[in-house]
């Protein structure tokens, strides 16, 4: 398949590998920011072909994952009411709230459907006109052009019965919130490719200026992985924190910025609450008030649930480098994507999910956990 | 979630509330897409789909261009392993255009 196979050559990835020894003479912490990235490396073993150097910290960029507990209990209450269908991506279904999950309240005879893309649920709500539709909303950046056109289109096609519970994440401002944290470990980034696909990258200039690290716009497949990792290598041990594009083949400076107008026009910036890690200023969207109509948060006026997550997780550290998943007593024993503790097992991208996932829970801590270097 | 794929455009249309929407190729299962986003792209080209929306055209010379660019990196490794066996793309590399080391760099 093209633009697929290519980049899983076995023989190119040794090659990458061995420049990527060549090049690392110390200790570094990389974070890979997205989760479809943390489960590609996971799932082909790309941390342990690198160099007992260079350690893969695992980041926050999982919508799934990091959708607030209170979000997810506001969305089974909208869900268990009857005269409502409840829309999602089918990877929230098993995602628990406080008491139940999605598939749960289905088999209970909550009207819950799995749709591919937001655009479909505009059919069901005009196939269904006496019931009303509620679309979970979550994503990047990646997804929100798509949530938006939904909304766009249900406003411009005058579909009233058509609500979306949004519950939008952004990435620069979890960048900056590890960061600036000082447990932070992470000195360079793989960048989320998707997500600069619709952003582009010019918002992460300025990140990489301010906290001197370098961050290279990154693709999903091995060798991207793997070139990208080398970019960043190379820029750490010159002493140098710039952006750079290992994706360009789908990923430009400017973004997409025919999506980036919709998405202005639907959605503003907000405060937003993650999984794990707690509020974040300014790092989620919000419907903008013309499209309150659309606004499920408004129309089903679901109270603010008080939530609590376990005390024994530590999925928030997990989300933002500073421990691993075998550094959790829990994780594999009592805390399984069955029966998931936390953010990072809720979703099959979260760290902790795709490790348990690939085995990894039955062998241990191999590698030993690196000291990061002086900061470049 | 943040997944996006590449598939092959083989069908652009307009839909009856006026949505530029199109089909298409990924690997054999061919699929609806909604072609906003991307009022460039024709039948043909390769675009990057999530959730049913092409964010992008994927650039087939770009691609190409860092490939070249890798494959280079392939050959510079073999410097200092010559054992190595000999690489068909050798020839391949030098009969194109430069590559750009910045993609590489």
């Amino acid at each position: 398949m093209k633009f697929l196979d290519e980049y899983r050559d076995e023989a190119l990835a040794t090659k990458i590998v061995d420049e990527i020894k060549r090049t690392v003479t110390r200790p570094w912490v990389l974070m890979e920011v997205c989760g479809g990235q943390t489960h590609s490396i996971v799932k082909y073993g790309i941390d342990r072909l690198l160099p007992d150097e260079i350690e893969l910290v695992h980041g926050p960029g999982c919508p799934v994952c990091v959708t607030s507990l209170e979000m997810i209990d506001k969305a089974h209450a909208i869900a268990q009411r009857p005269d409502v269908i409840f829309c999602s991506f089918g990877d929230m279904l098993r995602v628990p709230g406080s008491q139940d999950d999605l598939l749960i309240l289905k088999s209970r005879g909550a009207d819950v459907r799995v749709v591919y893309s937001p655009i479909d649920c505009l059919k069901i709500a005009r196939a269904n006109p006496d019931k009303k539709i509620v679309f979970f909303a979550i994503g990047f950046e990646t997804t929100a052009p798509s949530n938006a056109m939904s909304v766009w289109q249900a406003k411009q096609q005058g579909i009233k019965n058509f609500s979306v519970l949004v519950s939008h994440v952004l990435v620069p401002p979890s960048i900056a919130s590890i960061l600036q944290s000082p447990l932070n470990r992470v000195q360079g980034f793989l960048g989320p490719g998707h997500v600069c696909t619709v952003m582009g990258y010019r918002e992460y200039e300025p990140l990489a200026a301010r906290f001197k690290v370098p961050i290279v716009i990154t693709g999903f497949e091995p060798i991207d992985i793997l070139q990208g990792t080398l970019m960043t290598v190379r820029q750490l041990e010159a002493g140098t924190y710039e952006v750079e594009n290992q994706y360009p083949r789908v990923v430009q400076r400017e973004g997409n910025r025919v999506a980036q107008d919709l998405v202005n026009k639907v959605f503003e910036v907000c405060d937003r609450k993650w999984r794990g890690v707690g509020s974040i200023p300014k790092s989620g969207y919000k419907l903008r008030y013309e499209f309150h109509e659309h606004d499920a948060e408004r129309l089903f006026e679901v109270k603010e649930i008080d939530t609590q997550e376990p005390a024994d997780c530590i999925s928030g550290l997990v989300l933002r480098g500073v421990k691993k998943p075998h550094d959790c007593a829990c994780f594999g024993t009592i805390c399984t994507p069955e029966h998931p503790l936390g953010a990072t097992m809720v979703s099959a991208e979260g760290a902790c999910a795709a490790y348990y996932a690939y085995g990894r829970h039955l062998e241990g801590q191999k590698r030993e956990q690196k000291q990061p270097a002086e900061a470049a | 979630m943040c997944l996006a794929i590449p598939g092959k455009l083989i069908e652009v249309s307009t839909d009856t509330h006026g949505v530029r929407m199109g089909k298409a190729n990924f690997g054999g299962i061919v699929k609806a897409v909604c072609l906003e986003y991307t009022p460039e792209v024709l039948v043909g080209d390769y675009v990057l789909v999530h959730v049913g929306f092409a964010l992008s055209k994927v650039d087939e010379e770009e691609a190409a261009r860092t490939y070249k660019a890798l494959e280079q990196l392939q050959q510079l490794g073999e410097l200092d392993t010559p054992d190595v066996e000999e690489e068909q793309t050798a020839a391949e590399f030098f009969d194109s255009s430069p590559p750009q080391k910045k993609s590489a760099a």
